[in-house]
Parts: structure tokens; sequence; C-alpha cells
């Protein structure tokens, strides 16, 4: 979706021998995370007790649930406490796997557990916002290389989190590869889950939300369009930059050709040409490096869907206060009227009473009766929302203005690394021209 | 028409030899082209005489006794047509001219006959080729600044390229180029079309029967420049096509400054880093613009010029073989007939002649055209280098714009001057 169109003359481009070239479009090794200096900040959570990682990846066959054949990726979490054993010896490690899948069932459950948290992403599902030499498929090394490095962060994030790391499940899902799904499952979690029509009909409806959810909401919309027009940007950019760098490898092997024929010029045209070379295929790297600060800039794009979500919850909590705090008022009010008589507001049952008699006193006791009980239960209803809501906004804000402060720290590092990336590729760059003039001046 | 004159006033430079110091160097300008003129002795000391006046040319400009400037180009308008006019300054010290300056005014058009007659006159010499008539993709206004600057500089760089030729410049055609104010009463005179009209028909039929005695070295010549050719043609185009990558780079980059710069203003602890990036994509914009258009008005049309020149010397060989055919066919003919041979015994004559006057001004001027393609090529590409050493060092981040670098929590290993205190951040400017 987000490719760059592929020309003819991209043969030219292609023709550059680069060395790095693989199905993947740059060689395969270990990618960096995506924050690191995150598992740094350890503290006394539940990363200072415990290193975690994801060492490897895997691609794995097995019939699933329709006992159909299916091909998927595993990925191996690593956990070592590292509270000191009481014989000093450090403890061993300990290995389970997990796919994809596993990891979205963990966060699901911790969205619905923790509503007024902003919960880590996931990695995406499928590569967006790739310049063209990017794969976009689920299966090439490279994505998945990518993936794990993604996956791991969503555990350290989650492991510094003040409120999320103590949570049992997620110690169950580092610890237990056999039934951890059971064990979820059980929480009954999915039925807490709030259903997306009454949370968009509450949206809608909600009559006076709390300042500062409507501030975060309109941050979290701003957050997500910058970051996203950020990564088309420069996804484009780098498309372009690459062919720039890819062709000049075109100057080597002409160079190299033309040297044949030359006395005096051969050395100098020679030589040249390698520099040309190394130039035309340094742009690997560079691009490389350019997609890790891609990768930072990505998660707080899916961060903002997470902050949203704590916002929508809090309009649900909103309005659910809102209309059973008016119901209430309703009954009572319909209780009054029913004892003293008095019509305050119009209803058709009050006017066939007035036109057509008034109904035997049992019956008046038998509903005053009843509307007692739904208002008992009606105050219930609402002191309960009112907890709930309560709860939500005290430990929201807290949450969000954590959440703030992170944004801007991880944010200011992201860019500032940028521009070192920049200064880095400048200096590379006038390294390889510097010792092609050398060359040129042999000439 | 032999054109091997040797310079008139030579003799007596040669005699102030002790005056001035630099006339000492004004008289190895000459006697270099005196060897020229004649047969060269050694490539070697040949090459050596070149390189000397190669460096002459760049220090003692005003040592030549034949300096030419073209510009001032203007519109000039009659009812039929509007074309741009050239004014054209002559300094001279040579005997042959009248006046020691001169100034008139040239059209395009004036160029190429100028370059016909000599190609005409000189057919086995290599002309300096003229800048292309009609427009290089990319350009369609023919009265585009940029395209009328880029053809001021080639007319220029070929009158001068000329009239430091050592046979060249002593031509007739271009005395009246330079000099005549109404140059149209001489175009009209002299062989031109027809000539060239007869001239292909020879060559064609030539090349139908085939040459049997081209010497090797002309072979060798003619097998390097047909390689020399298709490199220096792809040179051209990967050029091209680099600055066209660019183009297109640029463009994409200058949709991301402002998406910066534009999040800077929603933001307050964020702002800071933003816009210096927003400044970072911005800087480089600009560079690759300038760079772009470096690649357009210099790089390329230095290159370019190798290419028609190698043209060039394709065609010179071509004739070189003409005349050659010429020779063998009657020599064959000669050495066929027994009866009244006088005749043709003097035709033959003349035409060995001809033939060893054309291979040793061909030899003299290849060797010239060697070096000049050395030193323009070798000085084009180390400009080229140049200037994409400042475009890196431009569009680096300095160190001065407004990043809080600090977070990095130690000095980057190469930027070991800068200060952390945040007082000496709030001092800084963006450069």
């Amino acid at each position: 979706r987000n490719r760059a169109p592929r020309d003819p003359a991209a043969a030219l481009r292609m023709r550059a021998g680069s060395s790095h070239s693989s199905a993947g479009g740059w060689r395969r090794m270990r990618a960096r995370s995506v924050w690191p200096l995150m598992a740094i900040q350890a503290g006394s959570g539940l990363l200072g007790r415990m290193e975690i990682c994801i060492a490897e990846a895997e691609k794995r066959s097995g019939k699933n649930a329709m006992s159909m054949q299916e091909t998927f990726t595993v990925y191996l979490i690593e956990t070592r406490l590292t509270d000191a054993a009481a014989d000093g010896r450090s403890p061993a490690p300990n290995f389970l796997w997990r796919r994809y899948s596993e990891f979205e069932l963990l966060r699901s459950y911790l969205t619905v557990t923790y509503p007024y948290i902003v919960v880590p992403p996931l990695p995406e599902k499928r590569a967006e916002f790739v310049w063209h030499k990017l794969s976009a498929d689920n299966m090439d090394p490279d994505f998945v290389e990518r993936r794990r490095v993604g996956l791991e962060n969503f555990l350290l994030r989650v492991a510094l989190h003040p409120v999320l790391s103590d949570d049992r499940i997620l110690h169950r899902f580092l610890t237990e590869e056999h039934g951890w799904k059971e064990v979820v499952c059980d929480t009954g979690f999915q039925a807490k889950a709030d259903s997306r029509l009454r949370a968009l009909n509450a949206s809608f409806r909600v009559r006076n939300p709390e300042k500062c959810f409507l501030e975060m909401k309109h941050y979290s919309d701003q957050l997500q369009s910058n970051t996203a027009q950020l990564l088309r940007a420069r996804a484009r950019v780098a498309d372009r930059l690459y062919g720039v760098y890819k062709v000049h490898g075109n100057y080597g092997r002409v160079f190299s050709e033309w040297s044949a024929i030359e006395k005096e010029m051969g050395d100098g045209l020679q030589s040249a040409g390698h520099h040309m070379d190394a130039y035309a295929a340094s742009i690997d790297d560079i691009l490389e490096e350019e997609e890790h600060y891609a990768d930072q800039i990505k998660e707080y794009l899916f961060y903002s869907e997470a902050l949203r979500a704590v916002c929508r919850k809090h309009e649900l909590t909103q309005f659910e206060l809102e209309m059973s705090s008016q119901d209430l008022v309703c009954k009572k009010q319909q209780r009054e009227e029913l004892a003293t008589g008095i019509v305050r507001t119009f209803s058709l049952k009050g006017m066939t009473h007035k036109l057509f008699g008034h109904e035997a006193p049992e019956q008046k006791e038998a509903r005053l009766r009843l509307l007692e009980e739904m208002i008992e239960e009606g105050e219930e209803t609402v002191r309960v929302k009112t907890a709930e809501w309560r709860e939500h906004v005290d430990k929201a804000c807290e949450e969000m203005r954590r959440f703030k402060e992170q944004t801007d720290r991880d944010l200011r590092e992201a860019l500032v690394n940028y521009a070192v990336m920049q200064i880095s590729m400048c200096k590379k760059g006038i390294q390889v021209w510097s010792n092609t003039k050398e060359c040129f001046l042999k000439m | 028409m032999s054109g091997q004159a040797v310079p008139v006033d030579l003799s007596g430079h040669m005699l102030d030899l002790e005056e001035d110091e630099d006339l000492e160097v004004f008289s190895k300008h000459h006697s270099s082209a005196a060897d020229g003129g004649s047969m060269p002795n050694s490539p070697s000391s040949m090459v050596n005489q070149y390189r000397l006046e190669d460096e002459e040319d760049e220090l003692v400009d005003t040592m030549k006794d034949l300096l030419v400037t073209v510009d001032q180009p203007e519109s000039h308008v009659t009812a039929i047509e509007t074309f741009i006019v050239y004014r054209v300054v002559t300094k001279t010290t040579r005997s042959e001219f009248d006046s020691s300056e001169y100034e008139v005014r040239r059209r395009y058009q004036d160029f190429l006959w100028l370059r016909g007659r000599l190609e005409d006159s000189y057919p086995t010499l290599i002309v300096n080729p003229l800048p292309e008539k009609f427009v290089m993709k990319g350009m369609v206004d023919r009265f585009n600044d940029d395209f009328i600057e880029t053809r001021r500089k080639a007319l220029d760089r070929f009158l001068n390229k000329v009239s430091a030729h050592p046979v060249l410049s002593h031509s007739q055609h271009l005395h009246v180029f330079l000099t005549a104010q109404d140059l149209l009463s001489h175009r009209k005179q002299g062989p031109g079309f027809l000539s060239r009209v007869g001239e292909t028909v020879r060559a064609v039929a030539h090349s139908v029967r085939g040459l049997k005695g081209r010497p090797e070295e002309f072979t060798l010549m003619h097998d390097y420049v047909e390689e020399f050719s298709s490199k220096i043609s792809s040179v051209d185009k990967i050029t091209q096509r680099i600055a066209k990558e660019q183009r297109e780079y640029v463009d994409e980059l200058k949709r991301c400054g402002p998406t910066y710069s534009l999040w800077a203003a929603l933001e307050e602890d964020l702002a800071e880093p933003l816009r210096g990036v927003a400044g970072c994509v911005e800087r480089c914009c600009v560079e690759t613009e300038e760079h772009i258009q470096y690649l357009s008005e210099v790089l390329v049309p230095a290159v370019h010029e190798y290419v028609l020149s190698a043209d060039t010397v394709k065609a010179v060989m071509r004739r070189r073989d003409t005349i050659h055919a010429d020779y063998e066919v009657k020599n064959e003919a000669l050495a066929l007939r027994k009866d009244e041979p006088q005749a043709l015994e003097e035709e033959v004559g003349r035409l060995a002649e001809r033939l060893e006057l054309a291979n040793s001004a061909l030899k003299g001027d290849w060797c010239r055209w060697q070096e000049g393609m050395r030193g323009d090529l070798r000085s084009a590409f180390v400009s080229a280098t140049e200037k994409n050493i400042q475009y890196y060092e431009k569009s680096q981040p300095s160190q001065w714009i407004k990043m809080p670098w600090h977070i990095l929590g130690r000095t980057p290993f190469f930027m070991p001057s800068l200060q952390f205190h945040s007082s000496t951040l709030h001092k800084v400017q963006l450069v």
C-alpha cells in the first residue's frame, strides 16, 4: 500500500553491485532493541528482579483449530531471576515458546483488566509504512527479526510498568508454557470486555467528560496523526535516497571498464570506481539505522490507540454513571408524584388517571413499594457506578500523566538519535567523496 | 590548404628571451606550438610540453597572445525571428590583427559556421565541439536564463579552445569571425554545404569498398575512441540520472520538514527537538537543490562536451580514412595502368602527400586531444567530488542546532567540543 511505484529504469539502480542484497533487501543480522537504554530503568519492579528477553524466533508447522496445516512463527522467551540464589550461584534461565496470538491474548487480558492503564502496544501485525525494498511478507526473515525485537520491547514495557508488572497472569505467561491459555480464559476477562457498540454509543452521548480526558483524547488524535504522517513521509524519502545512492554504483562499473583502455588515467579511474561501489553499498546500513528510528516512532503511533482506549473507557463509565443517575432521579420523581398526587411532569398515565378516575389504594401501595425497591437498587447502582468512575478517573489521570512524561522523554531521545544518525551519514559521505577526490587527482 | 604553417611572429619573439622572465614562459608556449605543427619527435616530449601549457594557461592568462571572451547574451528581435546574440571580445598582440582589441556580436549560427569552416579547412584536426543545437531533455525553453548561461559558457569554452590551438587559432575564418562587424557577407562565400555532401558520398563509397592499408596506430586510435565514446556516454547518462533521482528525493524531503515543524507548534517539551530536526531537513533540502543545479549546469555539460568531442574524433578518423582511400584507389589504378602514367602519377603523388600531411596533423592533434581530455575530465571530476564534500559538510546537523544533546548523557564521540550545560544550549542559534 505504501510502496513507491517501480519504474522500468529501476534496473539501472539495481545494477549497482550491492554486496548486501538478499531477499529481504539487506543483510540479515540481529536488530537492535527498540529502546537500547530501557532495561537500565529496571529499578525495584519486575525487571529489577528478573531479566527478560526474546532470544530466538523459529518456524513451526502444526494443525490449527480446524485441523488444517499451517505454518507459524514461535518466539523463545528467556527469563532469569536476578536474585542471588541461597548458595551464591545465579539461577538457571527459564525458556518457553510463545506465538504471536498468545501475546495478543495477554494484551487483551491486560486492557480489559486494567482499563485505566495505557497498555503498551504490540508490534504491527502486518508490515506497514515500509519503503519498497523492505519486504511486507510475514514470513520474511527480516520482518520476523523486527517482530522479535518488537515483542521483546512489549514485554520490557509491561515489566517496567508500576501497575502491570505485578500481574499474576503476566508472571505465568513468562514462566509457564503449557496451560497458560486455559488460565487466562478462566479469569473470565472476555466476558468483561466492553462491547464496541456500547463504547461508541457512549462516546457520542456522554455529556460531561472530565477535562483531562478531553485533553488527552485530543492529544492522542494529534499523536496518531503526526506519527503516521512522519512515518509515511520518511518511508518515501528513504525510497528516493536509496535510488540516489544506488545509481552511483553504475559509476563503479563504467569507471572500471573505462580504466581498461586508459594508460595514465587508468589507476585513478579504477580506484575511484571502487569508492563509488562503496558509496552505493553504504545506503543499506544507513537505511537500516533509520528503520530503527521508524520503529521507535511506530511504537508511539500504536501507543496513541492505547491512550485513546483509556479515554473511551472514561466516556463509558461517565456515560453509564450519567444514565444511572438520571434513571434514579426519574424514579424518585415518579415516587413523589405517586405519593403526593401532584403531577409535576406530564405523563399519559397521569392524564388518563385524571380523566378516567383513580386506581384503588392497594394498587397504589403496590406500585409505591415496587418503586421503592427500584430506587434502592438504583441507588446501589449509582454508588457502584460512581465508585467505578471515581477509581477510573483517579488512576487514569495519574497514569496519563506518567504516560505523557514517558512519551516526551522517549520521543526526545528518538529525535536526538535521529539527528546523530544524520551527522554520522554526512561524515561517511565526506569520507567517501574525499577518498574519491584523491583518486581523481591521481588521474 | 595544409594549415601547417608555423606562426609568422615566432622568430621575432625568440630574440627577446633575455629581456623578460615572463617572455621566457611565453616563448616556451610558442616553441611547443611549433613542434605541434610539424612531426613530433616523441609522444612523451610532447606530453611534457603540453602539461606545461596547461599550467601556464591557468597562471598567466594575460601571456596568451589571443584572448577571447563570450559574454552579455541579449535577446535580438526581428520581424521574422527572435534569437540570442552574444558579445565576443578579443584582445590580441598578434601582428596579423590590425587592432589589439575587437568587439563583435555573434549568434549561435555564426559559431556553427565558424566550426564548419574550420573542419573544412583542417579535416584531420580535432575541432572542439559546440553545445548542441537543440535543448537537452528536461528543459523546453531556449530563452530560459539557465540554458542561455550554460550555452554561453560552452561557446566561451569553444572559442578559447580554438584560439589556444596552435594551428586553428591562425585560421582565416577565425580571424573574420573575431573581427568582422558584418559576418553575413563573409558567410556567403566558401564551399560549405556542397563540399560536405561530396565528402559524405565519397565516404560511403569508400566504406563499401573497404580500406586496406590503414596503419595500425589509426586502428588502435579508432578502437580506443569507440570504447571511450561508449564509456563517456554512460557517464553522461549516469550523471543525468543522478540529478533526476536527487530531484525526486528533494521533492519528497520538502514534505518532511513541515511535518516536524507543524507538530512542534503543538508541543512544549518536544518542540525544541522537533524544530531541530525540521531545521536539519530544511537545510538538507536547500543543499540538495544547489547540488542538482551544479550537476545540471556544470558537471553534465563538462562530460557532455566529451561525448560530442568523441563523435568529432570519430568523424575526423572517417575523413582520414576517406583521404587514405582516395589515395589507395588511384594508386591501385596506377599499378594497373601501363599507358600514359604521367598524369596519373602526378595525381597519385599529390594524394600521397595529402595523406601524409593529414596523418601527421591527426597524430599531433591526437596527443593534444588526449592531454586536453585528461586535464578537463580530471578537473571536472575533482570539482564534482569537492561539491559533494561541501554538500555533506553543509547539510550536516551542526552542533549548534537547538537539540537537547545532553539527554544522550555523554559526548557523542564526533562532537568533542560540545558543551552540556543548559546555559550554553540557550545561547545557540540555528546555523
